[in-house]
């Protein structure tokens, strides 16, 4: 029996394993409950807590090949790859093999004993997430026991016999609904899109404005090694669309893309080369093979339509110099200078430049030119955190540690420095959107908002960037330096 | 609320009060209490005692309430079979229901349900749920044929659903097809040869149609299902690469690593001077690149399958290091598996960065990933030799370092640094040796031993050094206790006057007091040859070492080619077949590439005559194949042949054997007495054989035979030869296909044979003018000529062959098909065949029968000719067509032959007689 008494369980901590098969089979939500041993280096206490206060909070056997009870065999499985280091998403204990993702606190595990598609297993438990995320607002405990037979409904209709059905959540709320109760037979018909080639977009949809908001989000990754020279860099691009049109409309996405308008013979303005694209399912996905058009019947609501990837080289838009002084036994001090290196009319908002201090550092002091600092102990770092950062502008921030005089002679990671913020209103590629064409039979006229900051003064598209870009080394010099607070 | 009464259940009672409720006549009521039911199922409870009264809920029109109860049948149906037949009334009935929604949850339930009484009446409704004009209940129904075959495979056949399903795969709806496919392909998998899934073109474009308008999950079975298709040539290979390359652009990671796969596999047919080919190669690398910045789990499947990707093709990644750098946040699968990669990319290019980030990976704290650091910068010198240097300062500024395992680990790459550079870099050895009393490892303690026995005479005090180890002798892991003898006798071959007490002591320790068998031998080895041959001991122990190869850990070619077939799934992710880790797959069909080349070859399924007019080749080969009772075990090449020839070559030595004067049987022995294995394929060549005759009496006589490989990759450190022999208006050539599969470029190629029988000989160079990259292959015709040396070789036909590139000399042999050196002009005058077929003894006939040979005479001898066997005459005996044939070899050996054919009877005789007993049986 997986269940112990639950009277017996004083929840420290809590997982929950979901568990499919592929080969299928078995979809199993798997509730662990630990007590926590007093001595976590205590394996022996650790694995007892274990033993006696997990069950499985929900579970789907697709096919039967594997036996329900083989899943006992997950979490000690886990526990001792994660006390060698060795944590892998496949694990298999006899010819069962256990692939596994977490989510928050649960764990989601999917069973097979084939030789099963293994990118298909953990694309589908993502897109598990997402649908119970969007049926429950939260995918937790509570939620998967409160709602056992609605979630029971899902997992017969989003797999049959570990075959991927239906995943769309809006498709499927539509005739798999949370209040039991409003179902009536003469309305639970299958909706048609469930199998038709546009399986995400259900007719008969309408709105009294027609309307479609396009964001265009651009987050720059840079890495920078500890000489400050730029190892590696790329710009990974979405564009999200928010789709209020009523019926079947088909529309079609204009970008600035090199590609399109070498093809169409066009060679006026900036052009930005993608290196990489991905599309949602409903993008005609040959049509943009052949000529490059982005053509599609969108999804209903919010929805993500295509990323992208960009390989040009990108300097750090704010840039980093730091310096730690250790001195061993007594402090740490630690001065960070940040500059915006993007133009000077752009804003960064939001900027967070996070520190990383040894983990046993005491009694923080903090000056900063401009925002605040903030010691957040639990993750061994400082936070810097400015409102909002001008374009051209510097800024410094000291902190002061102490340190014990009895040295931890565990080992410290080196964390990077990293940093985050966005930039409204421009994009670092210089992608654009050229049009948007809505065509629907009724022959609505529709408004596609390209919000374009030129157009109406900072409300339409919102661009923004997310940067993360890393010290993989701290300094450790002997004297401050010479930037003026 | 549910939490409430899903504990507040107690044991007692409470399935005593939930019956009442379920009998009770409100709805709310009844469902409220099916629920409580599912919910006690849920935690584990034994609810099973309520079943009557759960089905009796069944006949509902709410449809919640059904849905609850089908899924309390399939949890209990199977532990009370008895029971469980009370709801088969209702599922037939709901398979009619007017709500699409309730038929497919019947037939979908009822295959869930794994009873063998309530399959039986499972079959009606899924026969019209399979026709249903709503596509829902299709593409159910269409996956519970997969599920019923599971259940019981006799019944589906039996009752033709298979039929019914293949033609889903036709059906107008997409979302039908994709599960139709997956269900067959499901039901395939267990039946690996019933050839289900009859994929041919049509059915392909049926697929590729479906492909662009199926849901994302559609789309991967389709994908999948593709991937087990070959094409028939390179241009249908290409059309479907055309449209498969579209679904790279897909959100879902899943579908662009099952069309990764197709790409993968497909591209094996193209031809490599294909523009098309570039272009794919180019297509491949963007969205290869994109996966990695997928969740990590997917991160690490893409990764694992990318580890193999870059040893298939290297080239598409070779530029994209930078990716593969290791972020500070990535779960520690991810580092390693980025690491792998980075050294399977490194090149003189990109050396001078990656071993910049390899050092910054070895300061890290996680003990695992620094440790592989270290070892990569071990490889990294040892593959790109410019780097050396480099490596090795680099490794010797992480021993200062001083920690531990770090120091342990250089020690182990560096005594691989060693064995690849020797004499180089012994300068470090000072430093190494102060490190000595930290290490706690065997393979770091073994590698320093080594090193110090290596390099004995270069360090003064080498005899204290060991003489430290030998204290513990006994408490030492075996890998340390075989080096240290080793090293001390090398120790004691180098400087014998002071270390004589040493070597004797470890030969006493290692054979007398220990119970290793290895250790034991080993010293007694030793001992042996120091006693009898100093300076032969010298030779052999001092002996210079073989260099050590630049990749130690690539998977072999075979398996990797199996494993390209399954990117994706748990086998790439393993790196292991899946006959390893999936129980009953034994004897399932290994995937392969198609290819051009015959890469495959060796592994051909036995007793399988290849099929399209191949030839006569198969037919001689049969003959030649080396009969154990006259000569020396086959040649190790002839394994190349694998099981065909194996299988064939059993026959042909007891047709030897009835042949051979020398064994004491007679000639002519009745036909019957030849095994059966014999008959049929040797039948099957002659058929090949005629079949032959027809191609190839068309324009320029060319003859030939099978594509075979000669040196596999694994042998010739990534070189893999494959070639057949021609021959083309007179000329003979041997054609081969020299493909790398190591990792680095091949160049100076040439090419010797060994004396051999009929004096072949290379009439010109080997040409093979560029330098042969990584996974490339290349074609070369080498002229043969006949005037070289002769020497007699067992069997007669058998070719020794010398091939030399820059890495090394490999040697192969192999066995030409006599009928190459059948000379055009073999055409006898009748009186001097006569003649001559008087002269030969008749000791120095041979016979054999081919059976099932459907051809006339005529035709036989029309057929025969295009081989240079030429009918002088022919006559008829009551029925019996006789042929008269000749043929002359290239060394002016004439062989007749009598070839009777029996009108209505399949099976010819043949008589051959020669002045050359040999050569007659090898010309059978």
């Amino acid at each position: 029996q997986k269940l112990v008494k639950a009277k017996m369980i004083s929840p420290n901590c809590l997982f929950c394993h979901i568990i499919r098969q592929r080969s299928q089979r078995h979809l199993i939500y798997y509730h662990i409950r630990e007590i926590k041993a007093a001595n976590p280096h205590n394996r022996e206490a650790r694995t007892y807590g274990i033993r006696n206060f997990f069950f499985v909070l929900i579970c789907r056997n697709y096919k039967g090949d594997v036996d329900m009870a083989e899943i006992d065999h997950f979490l000690p499985l886990l526990m001792q790859h994660e006390e060698e280091g060795l944590l892998c998403p496949v694990l298999s204990h006899g010819n069962v093999h256990f692939m596994w993702i977490k989510h928050s606190n649960l764990y989601l595990v999917a069973t097979t004993n084939k030789n099963s598609n293994a990118s298909l297993v953990y694309s589908f438990l993502y897109k598990l997430v997402e649908v119970f995320t969007e049926y429950f607002k939260e995918l937790e405990e509570e939620s998967i026991q409160d709602n056992f037979v609605v979630v029971y409904e899902l997992l017969d209709e989003l797999m049959d016999f570990g075959f991927p059905q239906t995943t769309d959540s809006k498709i499927l709320q539509e005739y798999i609904t949370q209040q039991g109760t409003k179902l009536e037979v003469a309305k639970s018909k299958v909706p048609t899109t469930v199998t038709n080639a546009v399986s995400w977009r259900s007719e008969g949809i309408k709105y009294k404005k027609n309307e479609v908001f396009i964001d265009v989000i651009e987050s720059i990754n840079v890495l920078v090694n500890a000489n400050g020279n730029v190892m590696s860099s790329d710009i990974v691009g979405s564009i999200k669309l928010k789709t209020m049109l009523s019926g079947m409309p088909e529309l079609r996405l204009g970008l600035n893309d090199r590609v399109l308008f070498a093809l169409t013979g066009r060679d006026k303005g900036k052009t930005v080369v993608m290196e990489d694209v991905k599309f949602h399912q409903c993008v005609r996905l040959s049509r943009f093979e052949s000529d490059r058009t982005i053509s599609f019947i969108p999804p209903d609501g919010e929805s993500e339509l295509m990323s992208y990837r960009i390989n040009t080289h990108v300097k750090p838009l704010i840039w980093i110099e730091s310096v730690i002084e250790k001195f061993s036994h007594s402090r740490v001090e630690i001065m960070v200078k940040a500059k915006g290196q993007f133009k000077k009319q752009s804003v960064a908002n939001n900027v967070e430049v996070r520190v990383p201090v040894p983990s046993d550092a005491d009694s923080p002091k903090f000056k900063t030119s401009t925002g605040t600092a903030k010691y957040v102990p639990e993750k061994n770092m400082v936070v810097w955190t400015i409102k909002s950062f001008p374009g051209g502008k510097e800024f410094l921030m000291r902190a002061h540690f102490g340190l014990p005089s009895v040295e931890n002679n565990e080992l410290e990671g080196k964390p990077p420095i990293t940093v985050k913020f966005e930039i409204p209103y421009f994009t670092v590629s210089g992608i654009q959107v050229r049009y948007m064409k809505i065509i629907e039979k009724s022959g609505y006229q529709a408004l596609p908002w390209v919000r374009y900051i030129t157009q109406s003064g900072g409300t339409l598209i919102r661009l923004q960037y997310n940067m993360t870009y890393c010290f993989r080394n701290v300094f450790y010099l002997s004297k401050g330096s010479d930037v003026e607070m | 609320m549910m939490c409430d009464f899903l504990f507040s259940l107690v044991c007692t009672g409470e399935i005593f009060e939930l019956k009442a409720e379920l009998n009770s006549d409100k709805k709310e009521k009844k469902k409220e209490a099916v629920k409580k039911v599912i919910a006690s199922m849920t935690v584990g409870k034994d609810v099973s005692a309520l079943f009557p009264d759960v089905v009796n809920c069944m006949q509902t029109d709410n449809l919640e309430l059904k849905k609850l109860v089908y899924l309390y049948l399939m949890n209990y149906a199977k532990s009370q079979p008895d029971m469980a037949i009370m709801a088969v009334n209702t599922f037939v009935k709901d398979c009619e229901d007017p709500n699409p929604l309730i038929r497919a949850l019947a037939v979908r339930t009822m295959g869930c349900i794994r009873v063998d009484k309530i399959t039986e009446y499972l079959c009606e409704p899924l026969r019209k749920c399979l026709k249903d004009e709503d596509p829902y209940v299709r593409k159910t129904a269409a996956v519970c044929v997969a599920k019923l075959h599971d259940i019981n495979a006799q019944l589906v056949e039996d009752q033709g659903f298979l039929d019914t399903l293949k033609d889903l795969i036709s059906d107008s709806n997409p979302m039908v097809v994709a599960n139709a496919v997956a269900a067959l392909s499901e039901i395939a998998e267990s039946h690996p040869n019933s050839n289900l899934l009859d994929l041919n073109p049509q059915t392909i474009n049926k697929l590729l149609t479906a492909l662009n308008e199926c849901t994302e999950w559609g789309q991967i079975f389709i994908l999948d299902c593709l991937a087990n298709y070959t094409p028939r040539d390179d241009r249908e290979s290409q059309s479907i690469c055309e449209r498969v390359t579209p679904r790279l652009s897909h959100a879902n990671s899943a579908v662009v690593l099952s069309a990764v796969k197709v790409l993968m596999k497909f591209m094996e047919m193209l031809p490599k001077d294909l523009d098309y080919y570039g272009t794919l190669l180019k297509k491949l690398a963007p969205p290869l690149v994109t996966l990695l910045s997928a969740e990590p789990e997917l991160q690490y499947v893409a990764l694992r399958n990318i580890n193999l990707i870059v040893q298939r093709r290297p080239e598409i990644l070779k530029h994209e290091m930078k990716v593969f750098f290791v972020k500070y946040n990535d779960p520690i699968y991810v580092k390693l598996e980025k690491l792998d990669i980075m050294i399977r990319l490194a090149s003189q290019a990109n050396i001078a960065q990656v071993l910049a980030e390899l050092k910054e990976y070895a300061t890290e704290v996680d003990v695992d990933f620094v440790r592989k650091a270290v070892r990569a910068i071990g490889r990294c010198a040892i593959k790109v030799e410019q780097s050396a240097e480099r490596c090795v300062s680099t490794l010797l500024d992480l021993i200062q370092t001083k920690v531990n395992y770090v120091v342990q680990e250089a020690i182990v790459v560096i005594k691989d640094i060693f064995r690849k550079y020797p004499n180089k870099y012994e300068s470090v050895i000072a430093t190494l040796c102060e490190n000595l009393d930290s290490l706690d490892e065997p393979e770091a303690r073994a590698a320093m031993i080594w090193i110090v026995g290596e390099y004995a005479e270069r360090i003064d005090n080498a005899d204290e050094l060991l003489e430290s180890f030998l204290e513990g002798f006994h408490d030492e892991s075996t890998q340390v206790q075989l080096q240290l003898l080793t090293a001390i006798v090398k120790l004691f071959l180098k400087k014998p006057t002071e270390t004589q007490e040493l070597v004797q002591q470890v030969l006493s320790l290692a054979t007398q007091d220990s119970d290793n068998p290895d250790l034991r031998d080993r010293g007694y080895i030793y001992w042996r040859l120091l006693s009898t041959d100093p300076v032969a001991a010298k030779e052999v122990v001092l002996a210079e070492k073989p260099l050590i190869s630049e990749e130690t850990d690539l998977i072999e070619p075979t398996l990797l080619e199996e494993l390209i077939c399954h990117i994706g799934t748990l086998a790439s992710v393993y790196h292991k077949p899946p006959s390893a880790f999936v129980e009953g797959s034994r004897g399932v069909q290994h995937k392969r590439l198609p290819g051009s080349s015959a890469a495959g070859v060796s592994e051909a399924p036995p007793a399988v005559i290849p099929s399209q007019g191949d030839l006569l080749g198969d037919l001689l080969n049969l003959d030649l194949t080396p009969p154990t009772t006259t000569g020396p075990p086959p040649p190790a090449s002839s394994g190349m042949q694998m099981g065909a020839m194996d299988l064939l070559g059993g026959g042909l030595d007891s047709l030897v054997l009835l042949c051979d004067p020398q064994m004491g049987t007679g000639f002519g022995a009745p036909p019957a007495a030849m095994p059966a294995s014999f008959n049929v394929p040797v039948s099957g060549g002659l058929d090949d054989l005629f079949d032959l005759g027809v191609s190839l009496e068309i324009p320029n006589k060319m003859i030939f035979v099978s594509v075979q490989v000669w040196l596999p990759a694994m042998k010739a450190k990534g070189l893999e030869i494959s070639g057949t022999f021609v021959r083309r208006a007179g000329v003979i050539q041997m054609e081969m296909t020299l493909t790398n599969k190591a990792m680095s470029v091949m160049t100076d190629f040439a090419i010797q044979f060994n004396r051999n029988s009929f004096g072949l000989a290379p009439a010109g160079p080997l040409q093979v003018l560029t330098p042969l990259s990584p996974n490339q292959s290349i074609e070369a015709a080498l002229p043969l000529s006949t005037v070289g040396p002769v020497m007699k070789m067992e069997p007669l036909n058998n070719l020794q062959v010398a091939v030399k590139n820059n890495i090394d000399v490999f040697y192969f042999s192999c066995q030409y098909p006599i009928s190459m050196l059948f000379a055009e002009d073999g055409k006898m005058e009748r009186q001097v065949f006569l003649a001559t077929w008087k002269d030969i003894p008749n000791d120095n006939e041979s016979q054999f029968q081919i059976k099932d040979c459907h051809l006339n005479s005529d035709a036989a001898s029309n057929k025969l000719q295009g081989s240079n066997i030429f009918t002088i005459a022919k006559r008829t005996v009551e029925g019996q067509d006789m042929l008269y044939q000749s043929m002359k070899l290239t060394n002016g050996i004439w062989v007749l032959a009598e070839l009777r054919v029996q009108a209505g009877n399949p099976n010819y005789t043949v008589s051959t007689i020669c002045l050359v007993l040999e050569i007659c049986r090898i010309i059978n």
